[in-house]
């Protein structure tokens, strides 16, 4: 069942559509750069606000939707193309199911981020958080997304294999699910016909409720399910072995797309939403911690009887330590759904801290691992450089690790201080004391992100002179292909 | 049923799948707007003026609320620093919410009335000029740039249609006299929109420059009645209770 079931002996171009998979390949390392930069940059806003520059277009205010829209949409969600359409023509062994519709997926995409980080820009904005994109945006991101769907679900009609291979499962899941999302949370009326503004079509209460039930699940279906629809693949492909338990994969598949979307308000604990809405979302937020370490340890125990793996390859080395990552901040994320322990947390940097140890721990790192694996499989040539995945690998972890105890430190800060008194009841602390007592962390944070960054510029380099001396060429491809075919066996 | 099944079968993969996804929208939110007691009963919440109207695009043309929330807790320590914690009922002409769910800077819920025009003017124009260790932005070009006001009354008309209860007709306007009273009513009648707009600039002079009508004018307008419309002192803090 595991991913021996693409055969290594089909090859050509003709078999496969990879001109696609290249494309969306290319865009992610370069979405990848430039949210990240703009990442660093507004972190850097906030240690110093003079970066500003008075200048409308690039506050933190309208830059902050850049970033999460670029890193999100556009490096993640390019990453998703690339690997679901490579991951579905091989473990179907069949041709994607229309050319055609797969390029307008492409170019739908890439002109649907362009667009939103240009209107966050100009001052467009729907002011819901990752859902920032006007409304015109959004029917584009719609019509792409059933083309996705289409050509995703017409792949696996055709294939050759009877079974539906179990990353395939987390992919169909992960489209169905934001299409879904998409749908409900953008639902608006526009100004005019030709006006970007529109009024969402919910109000208070309910528009909260819908805007975290889309937050929250755009992290557990974009940013997970689909990831470990990734993991199921490059994991076992990288380490030479099945997937550790196939059972634990139909459970954990399973409870993870049902339970999550139960927990969207534990966004909203202590607000003006009904009590019982919370208390439920808590819940379900707890249990979440068993699928969600069922896929950690499923994919780490890929690896069991290849640990040795770790010490000499450095893409492995990426896979594991996203499921490190993942791992913990699943931990974190139930804990702070818990509502004592979020009357602390809410509103403060931690929050932060933890999107970030899931966005740049799991989600990036299994992407870079997963991107590795990939390229020299698609341009028939092996990686420029070794020793620079390396560098990349530290860069990336020691960015991190800097990133997230900033944000630890001054998160769990600011609750304190928000909610200390002083022997005769006041409170101890202003609000801008404890704006000034994070500065330093801040600086710290922008440090981790740049360390992060460097790291992405390294790989987009040594990508970039990797695809400079490969090939798209069948007969090179073929060579590998035998190779691998040999690694395999 | 083995799970064998579901994976040969690309339709039944997909009918569960979408089942699984479904359950927890449907029953977490759907009910919330039916359940009446999910929004409190409380006099004072009205929509937006015009000018105010205009503040919030503005507030959210910016991106405050990624910076700052407009949701109290009820906790001992917010009620000291922002007041009473925020009602439902509070943002149910909200479209959309702006409840935030990051505070580098302070929760805004209650901002209203807390400074003055003066103050808030300046504050946006430099904020470190009145609070030096503060990180966010200057916003000079709100002192700056005219307010465009061209397509207010389209505006309102896009709100009426989500269910705000702006008045086109007249009989729509009576029923806003009797529920708002005729002063509140007076500016909710989307035929007026503009005039109640420029009306409303020229008398509160919120970004103390008595010739402009700025963008400054209605995004303190709008900053002015934050969290002002309930009057707290009607109520025991039980009554709230037990709408939770």
């Amino acid at each position: 069942m595991a991913a021996t079931g693409t055969a290594a002996t089909v090859s050509s171009n003709e078999q496969y559509n990879y001109d696609i998979v290249r494309k969306f390949t290319i865009m992610t390392l370069v979405w990848g750069a430039i949210g990240m930069f703009v990442g660093v940059y507004i972190a850097s806003e906030l240690a110093f606000p003079v970066l500003n520059f008075d200048n409308p277009y690039i506050t933190f205010g309208r830059l902050r939707p850049v970033h999460t829209g670029a890193v999100i949409f556009g490096f993640g969600g390019s990453a998703l193309f690339a690997t679901s359409y490579y991951v579905v023509q091989r473990t179907c062994q069949a041709r994607l199911f229309s050319d055609g519709l797969a390029n307008f997926t492409f170019w739908g995409w890439q002109a649907a981020i362009v667009f939103a980080a240009l209107g966050n820009m100009f001052g467009y904005s729907q002011g819901r958080e990752y859902a920032e994109m006007e409304w015109p945006i959004d029917l584009l991101i719609l019509f792409v997304w059933v083309a996705y769907l289409t050509v995703f679900v017409g792949t696996l009609m055709k294939r050759k294999q009877p079974h539906i291979y179990v990353a395939n499962w987390f992919y169909l899941a992960f489209i169905l699910a934001t299409a879904l999302l998409h749908v409900f949370n953008n639902l608006a009326i526009p100004v005019e016909l030709f006006s970007m503004k529109s009024y969402s079509l919910f109000a208070g209460v309910q528009d909260a409720m819908t805007q975290w039930w889309y937050g929250h699940n755009a992290v557990g279906f974009f940013l997970t399910a689909a990831f470990l629809g990734m993991m199921y693949y490059f994991v076992p492909k990288q380490a030479g072995r099945p997937v550790y338990s196939y059972r634990l994969s139909v459970i954990h598949f399973w409870a993870i797309i049902f339970l999550y979307m139960w927990a969207g308000s534990h966004h909203l604990h202590w607000t003006a939403i009904p009590d019982w809405t919370s208390t439920l979302a808590a819940t379900f937020s707890i249990m979440l911690l068993l699928p969600s370490w069922g896929g950690m340890i499923n994919g780490i125990l890929t690896l069991s009887g290849a640990w040795d793996k770790l010490r000499t390859d450095p893409v492995m080395r990426f896979l594991i330590v996203a499921l490190s990552f993942y791992g913990m901040s699943t931990f974190e994320g139930p804990m702070m759904s818990l509502k004592d322990v979020n009357a602390l947390s809410h509103y403060t940097d931690w929050t932060v801290g933890h999107v970030h140890s899931g966005a740049l721990g799991w989600v990036a790192m299994i992407t870079f691992g997963s991107l590795y694996h990939l390229v020299p499989r698609l341009w028939n040539t092996p990686m420029h450089s070794l020793k620079m995945i390396n560098v990349h690998f530290w860069l990336a972890t020691i960015g991190i690790l800097l990133y997230i105890t900033a944000m630890w430190i001054s998160g769990i800060m600011q609750g304190l201080m928000w909610r200390a008194f002083d022997d005769f009841g006041n409170l101890q602390y202003s609000f801008v004391e404890s704006v000034a007592a994070a500065h330093p962390f801040y600086i710290m944070r922008a440090v981790g992100g740049a360390f992060f960054l460097a790291g992405m510029i390294l790989m987009c380099y040594n990508m970039y002179k990797t695809i400079r001396k490969g090939s798209v060429e069948a007969t090179a491809e073929q060579q590998i292909e035998g190779k691998l075919s040999a690694n395999a066996a | 049923m083995k799970h064998d099944k579901i994976e040969r079968n690309l339709g039944i993969l997909l009918v569960l799948t979408m089942v699984a996804i479904s359950a927890g929208g449907l029953v977490e939110i759907v009910p919330l707007f039916f359940i009446k007691e999910t929004v409190e009963k409380v006099e004072g919440v009205r929509p937006y003026k015009p000018l105010e109207l205009r503040g919030r695009d503005i507030y959210i043309r910016e991106g405050c609320y990624l910076c700052h929330s407009q949701m109290i807790r009820p906790f001992r320590d917010e009620a000291l620093r922002y007041g009473h914690y925020s009602l439902a009922a509070e943002s149910k002409y909200d479209h959309p919410f702006q409840w935030g769910s990051k505070r580098t800077g302070p929760d805004l819920a209650r901002v209203g009335g807390k400074y003055s025009n003066d103050w808030q003017t300046q504050h946006l124009i430099a904020p470190r000029s009145l609070v030096p260790q503060s990180v966010m932005p200057n916003y000079p070009w709100l002192a700056k740039n005219d307010l465009d006001y061209s397509d207010i009354s389209l505006r309102l008309r896009a709100l009426r249609k989500t269910g705000v209860p702006y008045s086109e007709t007249q009989a729509e306007y009576d029923r806003n006299v009797e529920e708002f009273g005729a002063d509140v009513a007076k500016y909710l009648h989307i035929p007026d929109a503009e005039k109640n707009l420029i009306e409303q600039a020229q008398q509160g002079n919120y970004d103390t420059n008595p010739d402009k009508l700025t963008e400054m004018d209605a995004l303190v307008a709008y900053l002015q009645m934050l969290g002002t419309l309930v009057d707290f002192k009607k109520y025991d803090d039980d009554y709230f209770v037990k709408f939770r």
